[in-house]
């Protein structure tokens, strides 16, 4: 028996209508720019951030086992990177995105270092100090307005592309690549090896100790990861937003509850879960968002019912009930005829 | 002199602190929770007394009387009714349940207390000093506040090694199975010691908004504290809760002297500095 008699088979039947899905999805969403006007794109963009975002989280939480509550430290410091290259670098704002998800990901790497010496629930809280450190730092830069925070000179605005239209085009097209490639990466990453060694610690950590899976380098690469995705997507969201305030950029309402509330209401563990998330959330805010604070509250309180009927969320509940996948993420092994 | 008073009035806030640390140390020294919203809860009962002392006309030391128990009450059936259903070996059911009910808390009271910012007034007491020496005053107020932290902390471990509840509590801590065994009911052992988490929380919180204003989005900064205070004293050490408060007082005082900006960064500096030196804490002791 060697290895040329049996090969590994991601693809189900419905994986593969899911591929097709994914395609078209992506051509249709390509083509808006063509056929959609300026609140299309903004709206369209502010659903592919969350999408990121949680998506980003569910690895961090949903596969690694490291509960965040603090990625708005990444949101925030994407935005105030982004800003600084801009403004005092020279940087062009869309090449600013890139070069502040490699700054994150190298100052990630202490800061996992840190807050590696905490566990489980401890480990949550940690992250939401270092999001609080990184707040008030940000409230201490007078170059960037300080507490009361900065807007993006026009002068840069301007030089970024001719005309408004352009402008909106090329921060939509930035942000649909940031979230193709981040799920993208998603599903490549949890087929390699990698990804099944996430999947073994998520189930059982010490089983996958003992099966040779190096737990804490597998954690720390995921970690620098997500930080590196968190900080690109905050560094985009902050471009469209144009102003930037220390409470805004790090605010743990908009960068974290609504992505955990996502995350959770769409199905924890699984990369269709985030993506169903927000959809819900989205036509939950349309709906609801002439009750103000009120809106949180329910979502609160509708994914702590979540969490307690369904802990593995809407997907996960359509998942285990008709065996649905829309991404080839399943291992089977099958004897080559 | 001057260096004298900020390490006192640093010291003295460093009460409050432990007593924010104490019920977050109690819970989950008994059944390994966070309560993410105890922030919250520590402004819920700020709110409670504000409705008592406005309502009732009592000021706010007196509402005590009825804060504390509504606070174990409310502990008491939180436990009993949602969180006892997502203790496990899965740490996230927890985490997330209690996250929720944070933004729910904060919400909430946003929606009926606005987002205006409160404060309780206590009276005569809060501009009453003591002169210790020449040049060094100390309210009479903080002084109190540190004193009942003190005792909160003294009751605490009182109850935790001289009491049948207490022995239930350590019981359930080193093996729920067996705790079962032996005929204790671990839902509502852990439902008391919500309650009485609750009640220190009560406690703090009234402390609290004596001292500073209120509003309903500073609970999480709370938590932070009672957490940092937590980590610096050591997982499981109620003593070790108010070494961490007043190290983080201590801390955030000298700060401010420095910068007025720099108080918060401060403490999370110490913090941060402890992990990574002593990760396990000053007096690292698990219950039992």
């Amino acid at each position: 028996m060697t290895d040329a008699t049996v090969r590994v088979e991601h693809a189900t039947r419905t994986s593969r209508f899911g591929t097709v899905l994914w395609i078209v999805l992506l051509v249709v969403l390509a083509s808006v720019p063509l056929w959609g006007d300026r609140s299309d794109m903004r709206l369209l963009s502010e659903i592919f951030a969350y999408v990121a975002l949680a998506t980003l989280w569910n690895l961090l939480a949903g596969y690694a086992g490291m509960i965040s509550v603090g990625q708005q430290a990444y949101v925030g410091l994407g935005g105030y990177l982004m800003f600084g290259l801009a403004i005092y670098g020279g940087v062009h704002p869309i090449l600013a995105i890139p070069l502040a998800g490699l700054i994150a990901a190298v100052l990630s790497i202490p800061v996992a270092g840190l807050l590696f010496r905490l566990r489980g629930h401890y480990f949550a809280i940690g992250t939401w100090v270092i999001a609080e450190v990184f707040r008030l730092l940000a409230s201490q830069i007078s170059a960037l307005g300080g507490g009361s925070g900065t807007s993006l000179p026009a002068s840069i605005v301007i030089a970024m592309a001719p005309g408004r239209q352009a402008r909106e085009v090329m921060m939509y097209g930035a942000m649909l690549l940031l979230v193709a490639a981040i799920v993208g990466a998603c599903v490549l990453l949890l087929r390699s090896r990698y990804g099944l060694a996430l999947t073994a610690i998520r189930d059982n950590e010490l089983a996958a100790r003992s099966c040779g899976v190096d737990v804490a380098r597998t954690r720390l690469l995921v970690y620098v990861a997500t930080a590196c995705g968190t900080t690109m997507v905050g560094g985009l969201i902050f471009l469209q937003k144009i102003r930037i305030s220390p409470d805004t950029a790090f605010s743990v309402n908009d960068w974290t509850a609504v992505v955990i509330f996502i995350t959770v209401i769409g199905g924890i563990g699984r990369l269709e879960g985030p993506i169903l998330g927000t959809i819900i959330f989205f036509l939950f805010r349309q709906t609801l968002s002439d009750l103000g604070s009120v809106y949180l509250l329910i979502l609160g309180a509708f994914s702590i019912a979540v969490m307690l009927i369904s802990p593995r969320g809407l997907w996960g509940f359509l998942s285990d009930r008709y065996g649905l996948q829309l991404f080839s993420l399943a291992r089977r092994v099958r004897h080559r005829s | 002199m001057e260096l004298l008073n900020i390490l006192l009035q640093g010291v003295l806030v460093g009460g409050l602190y432990a007593m924010f640390a104490a019920g977050l140390a109690l819970i989950f020294g008994v059944m390994r929770l966070i309560n993410i919203a105890h922030g919250d809860f520590i402004v819920l009962a700020a709110y409670l007394s504000l409705i008592a002392t406005e309502g009732l006309g009592l000021g706010p030391l007196t509402s005590l009387v009825i804060v504390v128990p509504l606070m174990g009450v409310v502990g008491y059936a939180l436990q009993r009714g949602l969180l006892n259903a997502t203790l496990g070996k899965d740490l996230l059911p927890s985490l997330l349940v209690t996250f929720g009910l944070s933004i729910i808390i904060q919400n909430g009271l946003l929606q009926v207390f606005t987002a205006d910012s409160h404060k309780l007034s206590a009276g005569a007491i809060e501009v009453a000093t003591i002169k210790l020496a020449e040049g060094l005053w100390v309210g009479v107020l903080p002084l109190v506040q540190f004193a009942v932290a003190v005792a909160v902390i003294a009751g605490l471990h009182l109850l935790f090694y001289r009491t049948a509840l207490g022995r239930a509590f350590r019981a359930t801590s080193d093996d729920p199975t067996v705790a079962q065994l032996m005929g204790l009911d671990n839902r509502k052992v852990f439902a008391w010691a919500m309650a009485i988490s609750m009640g220190v929380v009560a406690v703090a919180g009234v402390f609290f908004a004596i001292r500073a204003n209120f509003d309903p989005s500073i609970g999480p900064a709370r938590l932070l504290f009672g957490f940092e205070a937590v980590i610096i004293g050591g997982l499981g050490s109620l003593w070790g809760t108010l070494a961490g408060g007043i190290i983080l007082g201590v801390a955030q005082a000298i700060g401010a002297h420095i910068d007025p900006g720099w108080q918060l960064l401060a403490g999370h500096f110490a913090f941060l500095l402890l992990l990574l030196l002593r990760p396990q804490g000053l007096f690292p002791k698990v219950f039992g």
